[in-house]
């Protein structure tokens, strides 16, 4: 990229490219940090949603309080980073025309992913409210009901619906397979994993049985609404300021899954041609 | 008329930057296997100190270089190490230096701490293998920028450099030729 640039932009990849030219000393120490970087990081996927899940664990808020935290918020995370790459990736792929780069094969295999962990989020509904019931502990069953058919029954059954009953879709190889369908139903899984965030934190503090001074109905005011929007904004202006000017698709590693040019095979066909 | 007299002052900035390019003849190569038999008779004829250029990583070149495992490794372990052991230092040291007794526990109690020494582990581990490539890659460049270099080795071309002094590039021009190079050049 850097090679083939022009203007201010080849200064920007000359500087980022670090002084890359490809040489096997440099490929060596490249690849071997990258095997490193990728092991580190594989379990810091688990281990940062189980630690994010026993913040809300630890506290004995009915709602937060349940050993099932850890795999219930890495299912719920992988599931909803899932979901956020398939909404990013249709509108990406159309716009730079990456069709034959990310094919449907890639967006069926994410499907199954959302599948997956959908499936164990779902589970994990079912065990919370079992358990709640279950415990035969009085502020659980109340903390659970006043989810389900207290003020905040919309944002519970949005939750419900969109993380439970809307990935069952994905059975069907026919939807897996279709770019616009599996758009739509990440952007609704999006919105259910949002509203499971609302539900755990704002309803479980709201209805709060056990602190009677804290029982109010929570509404967002315009500060909150701002800090959300621009959140949303500050994420979607370095995202699409990377999609703009550097490779959404890693060029290198979509080369190395190419079969490497040989003067055998390149004989062979000029002797078919 | 004053008559002016040109000093060359000193610079050694310059010197360490922008050292002298070093002689020898670049092959450029269109197919790995090329390149491999290129690297093959180059190790055969007893050069070790030659450069190859490719724009994807591939094992078979790894394997015909026959390079010792990267240093990275190291970094990546000491850091790793170094984070768990300032993981235990942070959370044990706090501990002790403003004890807080809560219904008879230890000050010190390691099980929560491990979740520290993990993400103190897995923190300093990144970051120095990061650095680790970075030092290394870097300063590879910084020898290597010294030789010569073709955009087309990012691209779609494969590359070999072969330091020599003037009187013995014809005998490396004819080798890398012999094994395929698409053109050869002297620097």
């Amino acid at each position: 990229m850097r090679d083939l640039a022009t203007g201010w932009r080849k200064k920007l990849y000359g500087i980022t490219a670090l002084g890359w030219t490809g040489a096997n000393e440099q490929w060596r120490h490249y690849t071997r940090g990258y095997l490193y970087l990728a092991a580190l990081a594989t379990p810091l996927v688990l281990s940062v949603h189980s630690v994010v899940s026993w913040d809300f664990a630890m506290a004995i808020v009915p709602g937060w309080h349940a050993t099932l935290f850890a795999p219930y918020f890495v299912a719920g995370a992988i599931y909803s980073g899932v979901g956020l790459v398939i909404t990013l990736l249709v509108p990406i792929r159309r716009l730079f025309h990456l069709e034959e780069i990310i094919t449907v094969d890639h967006f069926e295999n994410l499907a199954k992913l959302c599948l997956l962990t959908g499936s164990i989020v779902s589970f994990s509904y079912v065990t919370e409210n079992f358990v709640a019931w279950f415990s035969g502990n009085a502020s659980e069953r109340a903390a659970f009901w006043y989810r389900a058919f207290g003020p905040y029954w919309w944002a519970s059954w949005t939750m419900y619906i969109c993380n439970g009953l809307l990935p069952w879709l994905l059975w069907s190889k026919k939807v897996r397979t279709n770019i616009t369908a599996l758009f739509v139903i990440s952007i609704f899984v999006n919105i259910g994993m949002w509203f499971e965030r609302y539900v755990i934190i704002v309803v479980s503090l709201a209805g709060e049985p056990f602190e009677p001074w804290a029982n109010a109905v929570y509404n967002p005011t315009w500060a909150d609404w701002g800090i959300m929007a621009g959140s949303f904004g500050w994420f979607f202006m370095w995202f699409l300021l990377f999609v703009k000017n550097f490779p959404a698709v890693s060029i290198s590693e979509v080369k190395e899954v190419l079969p490497p040019p040989k003067r055998v095979a390149a004989r062979a066909g000029a002797r078919h041609a | 008329m004053t008559k002016h007299f040109h000093v060359p002052l000193p610079k050694p900035l310059h010197d360490i930057f922008r050292p002298p390019p070093t002689p020898g003849v670049l092959g450029v190569f269109a197919h790995l296997d090329a390149t491999l038999e290129a690297i093959k008779k180059l190790r055969a004829a007893g050069h070790t100190d030659f450069t190859v250029y490719s724009p994807i990583p591939r094992h078979e070149i790894e394997d015909a270089l026959g390079q010792p495992v990267s240093p990275v490794r190291m970094f990546t372990l000491i850091g790793g190490i170094a984070g768990c052991a300032i993981g235990a230092w942070l959370t044990l040291w706090m501990s002790y230096d403003w004890p807080i007794a809560v219904g008879g526990k230890p000050i010190g109690s390691v099980p929560p701490y491990v979740v520290i020494m993990f993400e103190m582990t897995v923190l300093f581990g990144a970051l120095s293998t990061i650095l680790g490539i970075l030092f290394n890659a870097a300063f590879a460049a910084r020898r290597l920028g010294t030789i010569q270099y073709d955009p087309r080795f990012t691209n779609d071309r494969f590359g070999v450099f072969v330091p020599a002094a003037s009187d013995k590039a014809a005998r490396l021009e004819a080798l890398l030729r012999e094994a395929g190079a698409e053109e050869v050049r002297r620097g």
